[in-house]
């Protein structure tokens, strides 16, 4: 299923802009930008969604939420070029949709909304030649520069929740070069060339994957296509567009143009989805989903969060923060995570005796695997129960004394409830929790006992 | 005319946070309190400049990033707004300040005829980097006195940290041979952190002095270690390990200004002196100042 209507891959540089005369190269890209343009117009789109590899963040992603940004843009670089003075139409409903869904996923966005914010040239260039009348609102998302591939594809997949949730017909435009290096010493315009050999071979390759609509795999060969071309920012921005296209090679794909922005390869494809793939794609890296975060570094102990942090911690974030799922406790059998906190208690889900790792059953399974019934140890079965329980607990950041209410099922009350019930006051004689106890005729494993915790987190 | 001198060469970082947590009239955001330590560091050096004969900044800044060699500043004067792209919630600085262009040019001109790629920017809609901005602004937020701004070449990331260091020595010294020939006193301002690694979360209150420390232990080791070389003047010795530091603490560094300073300077062998030290956002900062006078008191 398609949640964009067309992808663009666009380069950054102001050349084809300010300078296109200047260099036949530059005036191909020129003229591509306007096929381009003409592309969007024909796909309807009411809306353009971007991602620039030159606006960095450092603090999670940023979204341009300024309905109507307004300045005269001069690049760092190509002052000589001339300025850009701009005035653009951003979609600030979207924006904060996008930011929503970003934080949904677990990532840390905001959005800016600042008179003067400085919006990059990629953006400036791409939104000026692809539409130069603003009779598409845009919205644009910033690159974070410690952002590895988790990270950037699910920020991705927010874009396609956003999109899906507010139903526009979307172009996704990723503002990128490809090989990215740049000659250091003035250069004839006329005779811009891509910086070195083996950056166009690299270049080439790519574009033949585009051409055939393989955007996941272009996705897939972006570390390996940076390691030896020197990709922008890591082609952060085709991961990007990748996950919010869908993660497959069922486009048609074109490349429009390819040429050097002083020596690095710029390349204008678009990208439409069909019903076709070009073949399977191969994933050799993981997806994902939902992003936990490998640098939550301001949480560093559960003292930090005393109460006014809690209120200020953003809803959505919390609830994602309140699911547990421990590494030592056995793996679920089903979509749930061991534990939930809700304000200040604890829901855990049905826990049973199962190792985690082996998943062996203590004390034995209930039936053999031809269904014939066996002798199991209903000691060691609840044992394993309550240790489970305890490290659930623990890596909820609570423990077995903070047990509130527990619910106990047996498959065999008349066999089995005398032994479970004294190793049951081993543990929890002094903390006081209610009980109650069930006799039901079958669990999901074969196993004789699980419990239904409630706790204080 | 008397030869021209530096009269200071100092590191002075520029983070974004240090502005927001003074409230100057010219910042639109404000705050409670937060990183008091490099403040009134920046105070105490900000009352030995003040009491000093100089008549221009000279500030080599990490966030004016240029491809095709070294660009200086070749506009006279500029007035704009300053927003911190990474940084919006904390930084919108309405600046007005001054070039002297003719002692860029010299620079510009020194530099070039030394054989590296230099470059002026006369495009008078140029937005001045906030790194220049807020360096400057933390050591002369009365703007009183004329800057030269030079740009941050990209040699360390398309060569390598040992390429990058040798230009930037050499624009040091094309830097300091300007400034000679044009009689001036200058204070050569070099506007970068030391380790360089950020958190990437910020809390709800940006100046929650809780949360602030060092990213890393190993970043403030490192840190520790490059102070030490400065308070000794073993200059040389810091710069044979700036490729290490750089490449071990993610440092700013990176950008050059630090190495271009130590070039300026001629590799000063008389102590620095420390005003401050401290983490924002969790990169390493310190400001340190280079008082060649010092030496020739010592000697
Ligand atoms: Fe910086």
């Amino acid at each position: 299923m398609s949640h964009a209507v067309m992808g663009l891959v666009v380069p950054g540089q102001p050349h084809p802009l300010l300078a296109a005369e200047q260099s036949p190269a530059w005036q191909s890209l020129r003229d591509s930008f306007a096929q381009a343009k003409q592309r969007i117009e024909e796909s309807e789109a009411e809306l353009l969604v971007i991602y620039s590899t030159q606006w960095p963040s450092v603090i999670g992603h940023q979204i341009q939420a300024d309905p109507e940004p307004e300045w005269v843009h001069v690049d760092e670089n190509w002052h000589a070029m001339g300025s850009i003075p701009y005035k653009f139409k951003m979609d600030a409903d979207f924006a904060q949709a996008y930011c929503h869904a970003a934080k949904e996923r677990g990532l840390h966005s905001r959005t800016v909304a600042y008179q003067g914010f400085p919006i990059d040239t990629g953006t400036v260039v791409a939104l000026k030649l692809l539409n130069p009348d603003n009779r598409i609102p845009a919205c644009v998302v910033s690159c974070n520069m410690y952002a590895d591939r988790a990270e950037t594809l699910v920020l991705g997949k927010a874009a396609r929740d956003a999109i899906e949730a507010q139903g526009k017909k979307t172009v996704a435009v990723a503002v990128t070069a490809l090989s990215n290096r740049m000659f250091t010493q003035p250069i004839e315009p006329k005779e811009d060339k891509i910086s070195s050999l083996k950056d166009d071979e690299w270049n080439q390759k790519l574009l033949e994957f585009f051409a055939e609509g393989r955007l996941e795999d272009v996705s897939q060969l972006a570390r390996q296509f940076t390691a030896q071309a020197n990709g922008d920012n890591k082609l952060k921005a085709i991961w990007w567009l990748a996950a919010l296209m869908g993660q497959s090679n069922r486009y048609v794909g074109e490349v429009i143009d390819y040429q050097p922005i002083n020596g690095s390869g710029a390349a204008i494809v678009s990208l439409t989805p069909s019903t076709q793939a070009a073949m399977n794609q191969e994933f050799d890296e993981d997806d994902v989903e939902h992003y936990g975060g490998d640098r939550k570094v301001l949480d560093s102990g559960s003292d930090a969060q005393d109460e006014q942090g809690m209120e200020n911690a953003q809803a959505s974030q919390a609830a994602q923060a309140n699911l547990v799922n421990a590494a030592e406790a056995p793996k679920p059998v089903g979509a749930y995570p061991h534990a939930r906190r809700e304000g200040d208690t604890l829901f855990l889900s049905g826990v049973g005796p199962r190792q985690a790792g082996s998943d062996a059953i203590p004390g034995g399974a209930v039936k053999n695997s031809d269904g014939s019934a066996n002798d199991y140890d209903v000691e060691a079965q609840t044992r394993a129960v309550i240790e489970n329980v305890k490290t659930v607990l623990e890596a909820s950041g609570s423990s077995l004394d903070k047990v509130i209410d527990v619910t106990v099922f047996l498959i065999d009350m008349d066999r089995d409830f005398a032994t479970f019930n004294k190793v049951y006051k081993e543990y929890f004689e002094h903390i006081g929790a209610t009980r109650t106890t069930l006799a039901i005729s079958a669990l999901p494993t074969p196993i004789a006992v699980e419990f239904k915790v409630l706790a204080r987190a | 005319m008397a030869a021209g001198e530096i009269v200071a060469g100092i590191l002075a970082p520029h983070p974004p946070h240090l502005v927001y947590a003074e409230n100057p009239p010219q910042n639109e955001p404000s705050a409670e309190c937060g990183w008091e330590v490099l403040r009134w560091g920046y105070e105490r050096l900000r009352k030995k400049l003040d009491a000093m004969d100089y008549d221009v900044l000279v500030v080599h800044s990490p966030h004016w990033k240029t491809t095709v060699g070294h660009h200086f500043l070749g506009v006279p004067h500029f007035k704009s707004i300053s927003v911190d792209p990474v940084f919006p919630n904390l930084f919108r600085y309405h600046y007005e300040l001054d070039v002297d262009v003719g002692l860029a040019e010299a620079i510009c001109a020194g530099a070039k005829s030394a054989g590296l790629v230099t470059q002026m920017m006369r495009n008078p809609d140029f937005r001045v980097d906030y790194g220049t901005i807020i360096s400057c602004h933390l050591l002369n937020p009365a703007w009183d006195k004329p800057i030269v701004g030079i740009s941050s070449s990209r040699a360390y990331y398309y060569y390598n940290n040992e390429v990058g260091d040798r230009e930037m020595l050499a624009l040091g010294e094309a830097t300091r041979q300007a400034v000679e020939a044009s009689g001036k006193k200058a204070v050569l301002i070099a506007s970068n952190s030391l380790s360089h690694r950020h958190f990437t979360e910020e809390p709800e209150v940006p100046e929650d002095m809780r949360n602030e420390h060092i990213y890393h232990h190993g970043q403030y080791l490192w840190d520790m270690r490059m102070l030490k070389l400065m308070k000794e003047g073993k200059s040389q010795q810091l710069m044979d390990e700036m490729p290490d530091f750089i490449e071990q603490s993610v440092s700013e560094c990176k950008e050059g200004c630090l190495s271009w300073l130590m070039g300026a300077l001629q590799m000063p062998s008389y102590p620095a002196e420390v005003y401050a030290y401290g983490s924002v956002i969790g990169t390493g900062n310190a400001i340190v100042e280079w008082d060649p006078k010092s030496a020739e008191v010592s000697a």
